[in-house]
């Protein structure tokens, strides 16, 4: 059981990145990475907000929408999966709020360093696909928080790493019409040529 | 604004992806052949054209306090008919797609231009606004995508365009084509393309750099 939470993690963060393999919240990546700092402040809240979502869109999924899920309530035949996606965003929103209303009470200094990001994560689709991925692979509770846990993890990895390459690419000499967002796009292209290394990563 | 401005703009010259840096998730991963970046543009111009009308109509009943609950609410609307219909009629493409379909409603370009235009404009140029993003949106899909099918896979909507070596042909096909990181290649190559074409595009260097002649010798 430890190997394969390990394994999910693992192929969560490296083997299919949800930046870098399916392409996933792309426009936050480019948006946020201008600086180390801010990408590292990003990375965390995705990291928190993913490790709370797909678990709870998990247990929802599983208990309220999945085919004959609401066996207890008398309604086996019932199919409300199509529901999902706007329970989940729903979730998210509602998760990302009070994860934003406590983080002002009890941790301001984290609150103020997230500012704006944090409620923008509700429109990063990242999130929504995370959760939307986990329901297709029939991942159980335990599983879910390790996925949630991983792809939060390889998201902040790969913008953190972008926001690093970004800083000293201010200082080199690019050619005009690749300035700013083609040159973003290229160096992109590159680190998620190296991600495709980590292919068949298992341990 | 006119309303053929309305329409044309958003095509090149304020295309969603190129200029507004919106909605660039789906338009990277849906591309590696041109069938699901078909379906794809089609999903994406029904939902923008019909979110667009329907917050244009509600504009003025809406609360500003809770706009954005109602637009995702009728965005994720929008996209459940478009996701039921191609899993009804489409089942092979709605597979390919996967969970691609279902994150329209995350999609930047809808929500930024429900607020962004839908809210303060009428409904016929709300629904022209939203066609012509939309079409701007696959203007950028469907060239990628060919691309990389042809080159990927050497076929083109499955019919083989270049004779594949394996069937005594000449053309071994580049699978680095059918891999994410050539999505991001082509991307921005075309950027950079468009933006010679129309420099007036160009974002200005952060920092300009002295010139080999400006320095002192050392």
């Amino acid at each position: 059981m430890t190997a394969e939470i390990v394994n999910i993690i693992l192929r969560a963060m490296f083997v299919e990145n949800l930046a870098l393999a399916f392409l996933l919240g792309m426009c936050t990546y480019i948006a946020v990475s201008k600086r180390v700092e801010t990408a590292i402040g990003l990375g965390i809240a995705v990291i928190v907000v993913q490790t709370i979502t797909v678990p709870v869109n998990n247990l929802i999924y599983r208990y309220l929408l999945s085919p004959g899920a609401l066996e207890w309530a008398g309604l086996g035949t019932m199919d409300l999966s199509y529901l999902r996606l706007i329970a989940f965003i729903g979730v998210i929103a509602a998760m990302i709020q009070i994860l934003e209303l406590s983080l002002a009470r009890f941790f301001p200094v984290l609150h103020n360093a997230l500012g704006i990001y944090l409620p923008l994560l509700t429109v990063n689709c990242a999130i929504l696909g995370a959760s939307l991925f986990m329901t297709q692979r029939d991942y159980v509770f335990v599983e879910s928080v390790a996925y949630g846990f991983g792809v939060g993890a390889g998201w902040a990895l790969a913008i953190i790493v972008f926001a690093a390459i970004r800083e000293r690419l201010r200082y080199s000499d690019v050619p005009e019409g690749l300035q700013g967002l083609g040159m973003a796009f290229i160096v992109t292209g590159l680190l998620a040529l190296g991600f495709v290394g980590f292919t068949g990563l298992e341990i | 604004m006119s309303f053929r401005r309305t329409f044309l703009d958003p095509l090149i010259s304020a295309n969603p992806i190129t200029v507004q840096i919106l909605g660039l998730c789906s338009a990277l991963a849906v591309t590696s052949s041109l069938l699901p970046a078909l379906i794809m543009s089609a999903a994406v111009i029904s939902v923008l054209a019909f979110s667009n009308v329907a917050v244009s109509l509600l504009r003025d009943v809406i609360p500003r306090s809770v706009r954005l609950i109602l637009q995702m609410t009728l965005i994720a609307s929008a996209v459940i008919v478009v996701d039921e219909i191609l899993k009804a009629f489409a089942p092979d493409v709605s597979r390919v797609l996967s969970v691609f379909v279902g994150l329209i409603i995350t999609n930047c370009i809808v929500l930024s231009r429900v607020e962004a235009f839908a809210m303060q404009n009428d409904v016929r140029s709300s629904l022209l606004d939203g066609i012509g993003n939309g079409i701007g949106y696959s203007l950028i899909l469907i060239p990628v995508a060919t691309i990389r099918e042809i080159f990927g896979s050497g076929t083109l909507l499955g019919y083989p365009v270049l004779p594949l070596a394996s069937e005594d042909g000449w053309y071994t096909p580049n699978e680095l084509f059918l891999l994410a990181p050539s999505a991001f290649f082509i991307i921005g190559l075309l950027i950079w393309w468009i933006r010679t074409l129309r420099s007036e595009q160009a974002e200005r260097p952060e920092y300009e750099l002295h010139s080999k002649e400006d320095q002192e010798p050392a």
